[in-house]
């Protein structure tokens, strides 16, 4: 039996740093990722939410759009108010597909002479491609390939970056900016994946090195790898592309509603249409919901949820253990009968139902600084 | 006193006719931070090399193997409480449960202290 030969792993520009400060190196999505530092994952997603964690998503796309019609025309491809997002402001959005599904989820950032897309490591190719095919030549799409993103996360972030960029203590959440942090120019945001303030730093690559080292060096920062990225962006009940969502999910079912616009609920015009349109109407034969297990026994993406009758009424697209809430918790998807919060279900785990409950979400307050 | 080791990571220390199981500092290493664990019940037959419990990271679940066949007699209830103990303690505090030895041959297929070492070197 052959093996296909895989290709070999991408590093980000800060490779050489996560593995000087003892990283378990792991791929993901084609790059070879820290997954965690020799402070484990539990200790590192606790340091997060109580002091500054520093994050290397530098595998994350960032592309630009230029063109005097880019927002016009990106709004072909999301069901986001593109037009109507202020120069510096920043808005998640949703490429779809025709059955109304998602192709992947993305920041957009408007500033001024052109938007600034973030996208996720695993669809940065057929995004662009996505892109490329749907808005050139009117709108140029670039890849920016040349470039590095860190996040700095947590409740002592701002004290940390407001050292080294004061004007950064004033941004509002959703909102960027560029200023210079230790001498290198850099594309700040207001905004993360961990449901804590913090900030995202969009700068060019061979800083990159430089500029986390410089924050790493301030006490109340620490490197925190993609396994507590994972438990705090549960924790937040934020969606990853893939598992929560994914071309076969609508916004409605996912319950990203907030991410169409009123005029788009009106006017249409973004792949999908009109299933999402009339999902909204008439509301979607399954939603995205948050779980806890009773006991301590953590239950996985995959799982089946059932009913107390024992009826298959969904499946689980992330589960794990979160550590500030100190207990299993889970997102998944159930027939909208099953979807009210405090909905009593059972979790298959290792052949056992298991009970569970619906409860709200997000499993931990998001602590956005709205100013 | 006898202390053994599976190729599967979980240690046995035998005294007479009682052993104690548990996985080893490798093991709770390559794991990561410990959240839960699932022990059989005292009363359960185990077979060498079958399932006898699990383990789970933030990660991942992952199964502990019986090192020996025999009858469970005692677990550990600490761990439900405080999984973490597999970390901190694996040959100590973090035991997972007691059986006894039904088949005193089977320990010759394990490995001693010195041979585990040196397994887990090759391991890279």
């Amino acid at each position: 039996m052959s093996d296909q030969p895989q290709a070999p792993l991408q590093k980000t520009p800060l490779h050489a740093l996560h593995v000087a400060l003892g990283a378990r190196m792991v791929p993901f999505a084609g790059y070879e990722m820290p997954v965690q530092y020799p402070t484990g994952i539990v200790a590192e997603h606790l340091h997060t939410r109580s002091q500054a964690g520093l994050f290397d998503v530098s595998h994350m796309g960032q592309v630009r759009l230029d063109g005097a019609g880019s927002a016009q025309a990106l709004e072909r491809l999301v069901p986001g108010d593109i037009q109507a997002l202020e120069r510096d402001r920043m808005r998640y959005t949703l490429l779809t597909n025709a059955s109304g599904g998602i192709l992947d989820d993305l920041m957009v950032t408007n500033l001024g002479d052109h938007l600034h897309l973030v996208v996720n490591a695993a669809c940065k190719l057929t995004d662009v491609e996505h892109l490329k095919r749907e808005l050139e030549p009117a709108v140029a799409v670039t890849p920016l390939l040349d470039r590095a993103l860190l996040a700095l996360q947590g409740p002592a972030a701002v004290a940390v970056l407001g050292r080294l960029a004061p004007e950064v203590k004033a941004m509002r959440f959703m909102t960027a900016a560029t200023h210079k942090v230790a001498d290198i120019p850099c594309l700040i945001s207001r905004s993360g994946y961990t449901g804590e303030d913090g900030f995202e730093i969009s700068l060019p690559a061979e800083a990159a090195d430089r500029l986390a080292r410089r924050l790493l060096a301030e006490p109340e920062v620490k490197p925190i790898g993609l396994g507590a990225r994972d438990t705090l962006r549960l924790e937040a009940g934020l969606c990853l592309y893939g598992h929560d969502i994914d071309g076969s999910t609508t916004p409605v079912e996912a319950g990203l509603g907030f991410a169409l616009g009123k005029r788009r609920r009106e006017g249409g015009g973004f792949p999908g249409a009109d299933v999402i349109l009339r999902q909204l109407r008439e509301g979607s034969a399954r939603k995205r919901v948050g779980l806890q297990p009773e006991g301590r026994a953590p239950a996985r993406e995959g799982t089946e949820i059932l009913d107390k009758d024992g009826a298959v009424i969904g499946r689980i697209t992330s589960g794990g253990f979160g550590p500030s809430i100190d207990g299993p918790i889970a997102m998944g998807y159930v027939a909208s009968a099953h979807a009210a919060i405090g909905t009593s279900v059972s979790l298959m785990v290792r052949g056992t139902p298991r009970p569970a409950r619906v409860v709200p979400l997000p499993f931990v307050t998001h602590r956005y600084h709205r100013g | 006193m006898t202390l053994k080791y599976s190729k599967d990571h979980e240690w046995v220390r035998i005294d007479g006719a009682a052993a104690v199981v548990g996985i080893s500092d490798y093991a709770q290493t390559q794991l990561g931070d410990v959240v839960y664990v699932e022990v059989p019940e005292v009363g359960r037959k185990l077979e060498q090399g079958k399932e006898a419990a699990v383990v789970e990271s933030v990660k991942a679940a992952s199964e502990v193997y019986a090192p020996i066949s025999g009858e469970v007699t005692a677990v550990n209830a600490e761990l439900a409480g405080e999984p973490g103990r597999v970390n901190a303690d694996p040959m100590g505090e973090g035991w997972f449960f007691k059986m006894t030895v039904a088949k005193p041959k089977e320990l010759e297929a394990l490995m001693d202290e010195a041979q585990y070492k040196a397994y887990v070197e090759g391991l890279g």
